[in-house]
Order: structure tokens, then sequence, then C-alpha cells
């Protein structure tokens, strides 16, 4: 796995140090360790925290991969995920309530049809870039929440989806216990298909495209299909993490489309740290957990501590946790080794 | 043919409020490349500054009216001084990431006080009653609105077109880095066009406070709006996105009025028309084609 791609600092990227690389470069038993630690502690998690904000934790980690993807590993800033997360929320709801199929397979149908969705938003989307993105991307998202609003014989607008059963062959998953270990294989199933994405040749066009759009043109790769073949990807497992949310809380409500909600996604992968694929599991689990403290304290006001840590964070701390970290443990891997 | 004059009355006077909000962030990015998302939140502070202003000192509208701008564009200037200037050397994406975290912040400091529910502001009596015009009777002041706003942006396309500041401004928009190499010192109005800016939405703000609802989300779903304004506009172009503000404003009318059988169009329209501006012209009914990407 050697890696060419090119990491000269770009003061204008938003793509900072790329994790792809120093990842690459991180001798292999680190790498192997990580990964092992990384397992106990998502095995050993519903033990130290409330299973609840556990499992909350993990839809989130899918969530903010899903965003690292196209931020990270594409150069795209969505600032509309929470359609592809919502939407999912929805259908798999639905197909939870009324089919009444076990509740991989309506999770399974809610990633499809956010994957479904992403196909005409992408389509457009990908007409601009930069900043016209993420403006696109918010108004689609808007137009997805509206539409969820207005749709009350569905979705039963504000009063929220009630009572998405938690259905599987019959077992008691009602204790959030045991839902953890139950959503466990598929988040981590929904973890390693965007690790097979970004260190694929499909990942490494995209990374391509990131760090000279035009080179890429030249060379023949068809830059609109990368970007919209990997946002429908990224719709999936943004979708994945919408579906377990859904069937998670047992309910589904209009928040989850609006667009506060795919605001958070990306503080959270920013905080994680940008183009580092678990940097966005860390700040999933740092902001779900914080989130929680603050309401369980009886905080009011949420949004001035989320506001609070974008702004510091976009201010000081862009290159996020994971970034700095590895940044950090490089060059102390690099002094030992002269 | 009289309800259809009143609805697309309607439309302009609402999309005066797109275009005052959509000429702020134009001017805005123009100049300093920045995509201001906190913009909504400077319009819901300028109508809950002048509900403040009257319930708790008894300032009225009009003195309200001059306050509420000048002071919303210090505190525009502050924080570009404090926090924006900082990161306008990055990706445009860092200051959109920072003006959402200070529309956070702004939103819930005003919640935090004063609490979610609306509350109602009285029209300014020499502005209540109505003007015949007619065929219909109008709200004197939604009449004062719509001549009040279109005034605005003929003065700042006047400012734009004539002046030397305007020259410099309209020059850096379009092309920053000749401009630079002509010898003009773009830097130095960086910050009051920033405030100027700002201080158009606080304006719109103000404006908005005896006819909407005043609550700290009023600026919030609002803002994303404007944002399909400026890409329907073309950001690029300051007379594209207060075209396409006012366009917005008729289109959303017509639609409410005429397609009321399908809300799910009618309160979506806006977001139709982009796409299908997407699918035409990318870059905006005004705007020019960006670089390839």
């Amino acid at each position: 796995m050697t890696s060419t791609v090119d990491t000269k600092a770009d003061a204008s990227r938003p793509a900072v140090p790329s994790g792809l690389v120093t990842v690459a470069r991180a001798p292999g038993w680190i790498r192997y360790a990580l990964l092992a630690v990384a397992l106990l502690v998502a095995l050993w998690l519903p033990n130290g925290l409330y299973p609840a904000v556990a499992v909350d934790i993990l839809c989130w980690a899918l969530f903010a991969v899903a965003v690292d993807l196209l931020l990270g590993f594409t150069g795209l800033m969505s600032f509309g995920h929470a359609a592809f997360w919502g939407a999912s929320a929805y259908v798999t709801g639905l197909v939870a309530i009324h089919a009444g199929l076990p509740f991989p397979a309506a999770v399974l149908a809610g990633a499809l049809a956010a994957a479904v969705l992403a196909v005409p938003i992408g389509y457009l989307a990908v007409k601009r870039t930069g900043i016209y993105f993420a403006m696109v991307t918010l108004a689609f998202a808007q137009m997805v929440y509206y539409v969820a609003n207005e749709w009350r014989s569905v979705t039963q607008g504000e009063n929220g989806l009630q009572g998405v059963p938690r259905e599987l062959f019959g077992l008691d998953l009602s204790d959030d216990y045991y839902f953890y270990y139950a959503i466990l294989p598929i988040v981590l199933l929904g973890l390693a298909g965007a690790w097979r994405i970004v260190h694929s040749p499909f990942g490494r066009v995209l990374v391509g495209i990131r760090d000279n759009p035009a080179r890429a043109r030249a060379l023949g790769y068809p830059v609109h299909r990368y970007k919209l073949t990997v946002l429908v990807l990224s719709g999936f497992i943004a979708g994945l993490g919408g579906g377990l949310f859904a069937v998670g809380h047992r309910f589904v409500s209009l928040e989850v489309l609006h667009w506060t909600t795919s605001g958070k996604a990306v503080i959270v992968v920013v905080l994680g740290g940008i183009g580092t694929l678990w940097g966005g599991v860390l700040g999933a689990a740092i902001v779900v957990r914080l989130e929680d403290w603050l309401s369980f304290s009886g905080f009011e006001a949420i949004g001035l501590v989320t506001g609070g840590i974008f702004v510091l964070v976009v201010l000081l701390f862009r290159r996020g946790i994971w970034g700095t970290a590895s940044a950090l443990a490089l060059r102390w891997w690099a002094s030992r080794r002269r | 043919m009289t309800g259809f004059l009143q609805n697309t009355f309607n439309g302009l006077v609402s999309g005066a409020f797109y275009a005052l909000l959509a000429l702020g962030l134009a001017v805005i990015f123009g100049m300093l490349r920045v995509v201001n998302f906190a913009h909504g939140a400077f319009y819901m502070l300028g109508a809950f500054g002048a509900y403040v202003l009257l319930t708790e000192a008894g300032v009225p509208f009009w003195a309200a009216l001059v306050i509420m701008p000048l002071g919303l564009a210090l505190l525009g200037m502050a924080l570009e001084r404090a926090f924006i200037h900082r990161l306008t050397r990055l990706d445009p994406l860092y200051n959109f990431l920072l003006t959402f975290g200070l529309t956070l912040i702004l939103q819930d400091l005003v919640k935090l006080r004063y609490g979610v529910q609306s509350s109602p502001y009285e029209t300014p009596s020499a502005l209540s009653g109505s003007v015949d015009f007619g065929l219909f009777d109008f709200p004197t002041y939604r009449v004062f609105i719509l001549g009040f706003a279109v005034a605005v942006c003929v003065g700042v396309w006047w400012a734009l077109t004539r002046t030397r500041v305007g020259m410099v401004v309209r020059a850096s928009t379009e092309r920053p880095e000749l401009t630079r190499a002509f010898g003009i010192n773009v830097g130095r109005w960086v910050t009051p066009v920033f405030g100027f800016g700002i201080g158009l939405a606080g304006l719109a703000g103000v404006l908005a406070a005896p006819m909407r609802a005043v609550n700290p989300l009023m600026g919030a779903d609002l803002i994303i709006v404007v944002f399909a304004v400026v890409v329907i506009g073309g950001l690029g172009s300051i007379f594209g996105s207060v075209a396409a503000g006012f366009g917005i404003g008729l289109v959303q009318a017509w639609g409410e009025a005429y397609l009321s059988a399908f809300p799910i169009v009618s309160q979506t329209i806006v977001f139709i028309v982009m796409a299908v501006v997407l699918l035409w012209r990318p870059a905006g009914l005004f705007g020019r084609e960006e670089a390839p990407a």
C-alpha cells in the first residue's frame, strides 16, 4: 500500500493532511493494534455508557463516515446529508410499522431509499462545486423536509412516526443493551464498506478528483459520474445510520430531516478530523455523549455549546482530533527512527 | 384579475425581503468570498432588536429602522475582525461552518433570554390602514416595504455604479486579482462591506417585525430559501441576486395562490425552480460559468 498522493499543503483545500496517507505510512502492527482496541471498545461500550447513548453513537458514527467520504475523500461538503439520514429513517419506520419485517430488512429498505434519493439530488448538485455544492445540497435537504412536513397522510407531519417496532424473529430487543449488540454487526459492516471504498481504485480516483479535478478530467475520468456514484454510496451509508436511529428511538420526528442535523454531521466530521474516516467515529462519540450529558443536566441552550464547538474547531483545530493525533504520532515515529 | 394583482403585489413584497437579504449576501460574497450562513440570524436580530427597543425602551419603529442596521453593522464588523477574517484565506467552506456556528449561538442566546414564542409588533401608526388602488385595497405598510426595499436596491445600485467605493467593490467582486494588480487596496474595504451587508440584513429584519411573527427562529428557515435564491440568480452577480429575490417572491405567491391543491408543490416551489435552473444554466441565471471542475 504505497501512496503517492500529493499532500503538499494547499491553503485553499478543505481537506487537511489526508489520513489516507498517514495511515498508509504507519507501521502495520500499529494499525492492527488500533483496530483491535477499537473493536474492544465497541464491544465494551454499552457497559460503560447508557446503552441508549451507545446506540446513538453507533448510528452517528455511520452518518459521520458517510459525510467524510464526500468531504474528506472527494472534496465535496454536503450540507444536506440529513436528507438521506432522515429519508431512510422515515422509510425504515414505515416499512417496520406496516410490513412487520425484521428490523435489518427495514433498515436495508430505508438505506436503499436514501441511495435512490441521492441520484436526482446528486445529479443536480454535482453540477456545482465548493461552496455552491454546500448550498445546493442544503436547499434540497430543506425541500425533503418540507415534503415530509406536508405529506401528513404518510409521515404524520409534526407528530412524527410513533411506535417503530424492533422486530427480529421474535427476539426480545426492547432493552437497549441487547439492541446495541444486535445492530453492532450492521454498523461494522457499514464502516468496513466505507473503508473498502476509500482503499479501492475507485477511492484513489476520488482523492485524485479532490486534489486536482482538472487533471482527473484530463486523464479521462468522468468526474461528474464519480462524484454522483460516491454520493449515492454515501447516501446509502448515511441511510443505514438513519434507519438504525429510527429503530433505536422507536420514533421518527421531523428533526431527522432538519438542517441542524446536516450541520451537526459536518461538525462531527470536522471535530474528528476531515479525511480520516475513523475521526468521524470519534467525533460522533464525543458530540453524542456531550449532548446527552447537557440535556441530562437540564441545560437548555444546547445550540450554544454545539455552535461554540463549531466556532472553536474551525478557528483553532481544523485538523480535528484524529488528524492532530496521527500527525503527532507520525512525527514521533519519524524522529525515533532517525 | 383583482386576485391576480393582489397575489402579484404580495409576491413582490415577500420578494423584497429575499432581495434585501440576497443583496447583502452577494455583496459580502463578492468582497470576501464568504457565504454568510449567519445572515438569517442577523435578520432575526434586526426584528428582535426592534421589538426589544420598543417594549423595553419605548423606541419607536422609525428610530429602530436607523439604530438596528447601524448597530448590527458594527457587530458584524467586530465579528469580521475577530473571526471571519482569520479564515478568508482558506477554503470558503470554513467560513460557512464558522458562520453556521455563530447562527446557532446567536439563536440560542435570544432563545435563552426571550423563549421561542412569537411576539407581535405593532405597525407604526403612520403606516396603518390601507391604500386604495382602484381595483383593490392594499395595506399601507406593505406598500411602504416594497417602496423602501426598491429604493434601497436602487440606492445600492447607484452607489455601486456611480461612486468610487462602489466601483472598487464591483471590480474586486468580478476580478479580485486584477483589481489588486491595479494597485487598489482591496483589503481596506473588506470590513466595511461586510458590515454593510449585515446592516442590510438587519434592515430587512426591522421591516419584517410588524409584518411577520418575531421569534428566534424566524431567520433560520428563511436563509435557506435565500441560498436557493442566490443559486438561482448567480451569487457572483449582484443584479442577478436582487432580480432572483423578487422573482422567487412572485413565483412563491403565485404558487401558493394557484397550486394550493398541491401543498407539496407550492411549499417547495423555490427548490423546484432551483433544480430547473441547475439543469438549464448551472451557473445561475445571471452568473458566469465557473472554471470547470
